[in-house]
């Protein structure tokens, strides 16, 4: 087992390199950072000397040692629009995105697993086939599309909740929180069904065909040829089984509701790093685009390592492959 | 010798089945032939479209904003309503139809052609050249798509050919994985050391042999990859990091109709997202049956 951790952390930090090498050469040397800071004013010695401040006049290798040697100081810059350092802008915006993600995650796993068990084991009667058909729809319609209706009818027309911002907070460990307040539960509300649609229906469809193709495994006929109750074998042979694939897929959710809500803060004006994120692109913030695909890059390798661990942990097979 | 052209190949592989996919599921059958009024639309949009909303000498601000079935200044009638610009919802939403469908389409085949034939050089190649293409694949698959994209767009910009690399590199990793564990499983066969010792080069071998037996599960995931191109174009370019505000695709109008939907000026926003939702169900409900026909586990239930 330690030996296959230790093989997951190495290749975890080849792909965090790899990365940070795709973003470092996309966004310094696909752009012109000079072009960009200098006035139109500006004489041609005066840019030079701005290059030569920022490290441009050096080789490529050593500007991605700076590069990179800057970020393991957890120094990313200072914002062009906001004037502080970036890293700051993050982190005090990170929470507002976490509890949202996190919220949206429950409320998906929740009421997705439970649905598509429920359907996989009824085969194909009018349950499911209700299920199905939300879930059809709930999938083929976009993000930001659903994100509009539950505007339009729970703050406009039913005017049940409101549309936008974050409500009020209040502070444990010295973060702000929506999720401790009845007003910022409020607030969360659209925004976290928002998200959470997505995850119902596509949970519901992976646990309902896991667990059709779990149904008809040797080991379930022999269980229930053995004369085991059927709870019982739902609890121990068919859950259990359907966890492998539902852990690895929930583990990358994570982060793509992380990535994806973007989208959802967006509308609904949420103040999280993904409204920060397409805000920084529009205002041509580069230093805030630049720190949070590093440090999003650096989630996902994280979350990508202990999903890999996990699944070993479920799945015996994979701990002693070679 | 049985004489057949790679193309016909796959072009029977494609079509072959179609009957037995489709009869007696009409829901299958209603999203087929509801995806191809779409497509039809989108083709004919300059020629049956009222008015050509890129045409900014043909809109008159003072049509702006007026509710479905309102007349316009010049006498026709706007059937879905009208923007603040004065610009025909319908004509608008004809002609997003088409930049959609073409993005996402241009998108998907060149992303299955690229992922297709790396998959078979990782497999027929092996050593090295099979390492990297599929390192390659993990990397891209671990990370999620619309991440990759917004990456892309800010690095890169936007602009329609811009959103279409940003689909691409959402597309073709996962053709590749799944062209390579085919092909792999396909070089078990005889037919290929036959192919072999016969002295046919390995590019041969690869595009005449390979390429055809190989392709099903990639055909078989391309609807649901056409769908998901869509829906991301929409939602890039709702960001308004797709494609440029002078040629709205549906993501676009949906966009521009926001700002408005506070006001109850509902149809600029929701008129376009019907299309779009309407488009990626009929898409999806096919690609659904589709693969529910090739799936061994879930037709054994099914009959």
């Amino acid at each position: 087992m330690i030996k296959y951790i230790l093989k997951r952390l190495w290749q975890s930090g080849i792909l965090a390199l790899i990365m940070s090498i795709i973003v470092f050469l996309g966004m310094y040397v696909i752009g012109d950072p000079v072009e960009m800071l200098a006035d139109d004013d500006w004489s041609e010695e005066d840019k030079i000397e701005l290059s030569i401040e920022l490290g441009l006049d050096k080789p490529l290798h050593e500007q991605y040692l700076n590069f990179a040697g800057d970020i393991v100081k957890g120094d990313f810059g200072t914002s062009f629009v906001y004037n502080r350092p970036v890293l700051d802008l993050i982190i005090e915006r990170l929470p507002a995105t976490l509890e949202i993600a996190l919220l949206a995650m429950v409320i998906g796993l929740g009421i997705g697993i439970p649905l598509g068990i429920y359907s996989g084991i009824k085969g194909s009667s009018w349950g499911p086939r209700i299920i199905s058909f939300f879930t059809t729809i709930g999938y083929s319609t976009p993000n930001f599309w659903q994100a509009i209706l539950l505007i339009l009818v729970f703050a406009v027309f039913l005017q049940w909740l409101p549309a936008s911002g974050r409500g009020l907070t209040n502070p444990m460990f010295g973060i702000e929180w929506s999720l401790l307040s009845i007003d910022g539960l409020q607030h969360m509300a659209l925004p976290a069904i928002n998200l959470a649609i997505y995850k119902i229906c596509m949970q519901s469809r992976l646990s309902r065909s896991g667990t059709q193709e779990i149904l008809y495994q040797e080991y379930m006929i022999f269980a229930r040829a053995k004369g085991i109750t059927r709870s019982r074998i739902i609890r121990r042979h068919l859950l259990r089984n359907i966890l492998i694939p539902i852990v690895t897929i929930t583990g990358l959710e994570i982060g793509g509701l992380i990535a994806f809500s973007t989208v959802t803060e967006t509308v609904f004006a949420w103040p999280g790093i993904g409204k920060l994120l397409l805000e920084s692109i529009h205002m041509a913030d580069r230093p805030v685009v630049v720190a949070y695909l590093i440090l999003i890059t650096l989630m996902f390798v994280f979350i990508n390592f202990i999903v890999d661990v996990l699944y070993a942990f479920l799945d015996p097979r994979i701990r002693y492959q070679k | 010798m049985i004489k057949m052209k790679t193309s016909k190949i796959i072009f029977n592989s494609l079509f072959y089945n179609i009957k037995p996919i489709f009869s007696g599921h009409y829901i299958a059958i209603a999203g087929l032939i509801g995806f191809l009024f779409f497509l039809l639309i989108a083709l004919l949009a300059p020629w049956i479209a009222p008015q050509n909303p890129y045409d900014l000498m043909v809109l008159d601000i003072m049509d702006g904003l007026l509710p479905p079935l309102s007349k316009l200044g010049n006498g026709t009638t706007a059937w879905l309503g009208t923007d603040a610009l004065g610009r025909d919802i319908l004509s608008a939403v004809m002609y997003g139809l088409r930049l959609s469908l073409f993005v996402a389409f241009v998108a998907v085949t060149a992303g299955t052609s690229i992922g297709v034939l790396l998959g078979l050089l990782a497999a027929i190649k092996g050593g090295w050249v099979e390492i990297v293409i599929m390192r390659a694949v993990d990397l891209k698959v671990s990370f999620p798509g619309i991440l990759l994209a917004l990456m892309m767009l800010a690095i890169f910009g936007t602009g329609v050919d811009k959103i279409i690399y940003a689909l691409i590199i959402g597309v073709w990793a996962s053709k590749a994985r799944l062209t390579r564990s085919a092909a792999l499983s396909e070089m078990q066969k005889e037919y290929i050391d036959a192919a072999r010792i016969s002295g046919i080069p390995n590019w041969r071998i690869m595009l005449r042999f390979l390429l055809p037996n190989s392709i099903a599960p990639v055909l078989v995931v391309a609807p649901m990859a056409l769908s998901g191109a869509i829906g991301a174009e929409a939602t890039l370019s709702f960001l308004g990091v797709g494609v440029p505000i002078t040629e709205p695709s549906l993501g676009l109008l949906i966009a521009n109709g926001n700002d408005y939907i506070l006001s109850g000026k509902w149809w600029i926003s929701i008129i376009p997202g019907l299309v779009l939702v309407s488009l990626v169900l009929c898409i999806n409900v096919v690609a659904d049956r589709i693969r529910e026909y090739n799936n061994p586990y879930l037709k054994s239930q099914d009959q």
